[in-house]
């Protein structure tokens, strides 16, 4: 048991707090590695900053605090984790000067950063500059055993994409209105879930596999595309995979669900919260009743319901630890005899705060 | 009692009947009055959606629905209320103000600008058919 204990796993423990101790499932349940062929490790993960120019060199200075806050954070930590995960929408509107400042303040991460690819950063020029900054849009890498993919997921039709809109400006606001119905449902797409097929071809079922797109990876409320439209497609290739986990951003709040062998775990937003789609009256939703829902946010407290997360694979499946700020630290971590992720403190109804309603 | 309600519901039904023959009775709406009605809201409503989605409103380019897509999270059903941001019962227009003025670096709009009235009537809109809760959280 005691080699279970280590800097890291003290750090994470540490991290949580008083979560930590308020736990209904030991910390080391979660942690569990296997067969010690591979390090026990965390990464951090940083989302959807919004970038937002105003004109010139000035830009949203609420935005900005949020990036540069997750930043100063995350380079704080000791250790240090193994690597940075950007989730996509670095920028607002796609724009170069946004991508740059966003990416000056990335720069100051320490340890190596990866990035997702986000609507808002490439629906103005088809992501060809954000691919200068960061590299191909979809790609994988392996890590201490554990097998990661990064997917572009937020494309939609070619005729949506290139034939409907007189100006990629024009493109690029009609997809940034996240309740606009000129929007257009995302998609993985085929040439690129054929891509997948390939890359895991050489991937055993027994690796622990992470997949990290922008856009929830199954389907939650269309009208604010919280959807991936092939998600049935791509679930189907993860499916063989005893520790299948997704990743997202896009929905700036914490959502988390189960299906079959995928776990799915959402991350915060740096620059603002989403309400849940259940508190928009006219319309139906399917947020993964597993979840239990974040309290409503305090506007008055500009960073109420934003933060960041340190994300660890110990078991071969995800353990998320929310860092939010004017909030209580949340950690959803997946439990073995449950199959399924539990928030550590609060998944329990008896054990939940007096819930404020969501309107 | 029974010769009462036998009356009685004798009365009603000549009433009813009465209705029927003669549907034309006073202050009756014509079709253009309530097309007029209808059309008068829906083009406030769709100015308010248009201000709501512009960032037209601030100084920064941010826009209410940024945060609010479809005005969710606005809880106009329970205006007035207490806020204690405010220490006072605020109303809906208030608060309106005060995410105009922070998030939105803008200047703050009189209650009756036609832009107010706009924002109020877009947001209202999308919680249409809720029971009002005025004072609730």
């Amino acid at each position: 048991m005691s080699k279970l204990i280590t800097r890291r796993s003290v750090m994470a423990a540490g991290a949580v707090g008083a979560v930590g101790t308020l736990t209904t499932l030991p910390i080391s349940m979660v942690r569990l590695a296997f067969g010690g062929t591979r390090d026990d490790f965390t990464f951090t993960y940083i989302s959807d900053a919004h970038i937002q120019q105003i004109k010139g060199a000035s830009f949203v200075r609420n935005w900005d605090q949020g990036l540069k806050r997750a930043v100063a954070e995350a380079n704080l930590m000791t250790p240090e984790s193994d690597f940075v995960m950007f989730g996509g929408d670095l920028a607002q509107l796609g724009k170069r000067e946004e991508l740059d400042h966003g990416g000056e303040i990335l720069s100051r991460l320490k340890g190596k950063l990866y990035c997702v690819m986000g609507e808002h950063d490439y629906y103005f020029d088809l992501g060809e500059y954000w691919s200068k900054l960061y590299g191909p849009h979809y790609y994988s890498f392996d890590h201490k055993g554990v097998h990661f993919v990064v997917l572009n997921s937020i494309l939609t039709s070619d005729e949506w994409t290139f034939r409907r809109w007189p100006s990629a400006e024009q493109r690029m606001l009609e997809m940034a209105g996240l309740d606009n119905p000129n929007g257009s449902p995302f998609m993985v797409g085929d040439k690129q879930r054929a891509w997948l097929k390939q890359d895991l071809a050489k991937v055993s079922t027994d690796t622990p596999l992470v997949v990290f797109s922008h856009s929830p990876l199954q389907k939650i409320y269309k009208g604010w595309n919280f959807w991936t439209d092939d998600a049935e497609d791509v679930q189907a290739l993860l499916a063989p995979y005893k520790s299948a986990n997704v990743v997202y951003g896009h929905v700036h709040q914490i959502q988390y669900n189960q299906i079959g062998n995928i776990a799915f775990n959402s991350v915060m937003s740096t620059a603002w919260p989403w309400p849940y789609p259940q508190s928009y009256a006219q319309a139906d939703s399917h947020i993964p009743v597993l979840t239990v829902p974040m309290n409503r946010a305090d506007p008055f407290f500009e960073r109420d319901a934003t933060g960041w997360q340190l994300i660890d694979v110990g078991s071969g499946r995800v353990a998320a630890r929310y860092q939010l700020w004017d909030n209580e630290p949340r950690t959803v971590a997946f439990d073995q005899k449950l199959g399924r992720p539990v928030d550590l403190a609060y998944q329990e109804p008896t054990r939940r705060k007096v819930p404020q309603t969501h309107y | 009692m029974r010769r009462f309600a036998t009356a009685l519901t004798l009365g009603v039904s000549v009433i009813a009947l009465a209705a029927i023959m003669n549907a034309a009775v006073a202050d009756e709406f014509t079709k253009t009055e309530v097309d007029r009605w209808q059309q008068q809201f829906e083009s406030v409503i769709k100015d308010g959606r248009a201000l709501w989605t512009s960032g037209a409103l601030g100084t920064n380019g941010v826009a209410c629905a940024q945060c609010h897509p479809n005005a969710a999270n606005t809880h106009p059903e329970t205006y007035p209320k207490f806020q204690k941001q405010f220490g006072k019962v605020a109303q809906l227009f208030e608060m309106v103000n005060w995410c105009i003025v922070n998030p939105l670096q803008g200047k703050a709009l009189p209650a009756d600008d036609p832009k107010m009235t706009a924002i109020i009537s877009y947001v209202t809109h999308e919680r249409r058919g809720l029971k009002l809760t005025p004072g609730t959280h």
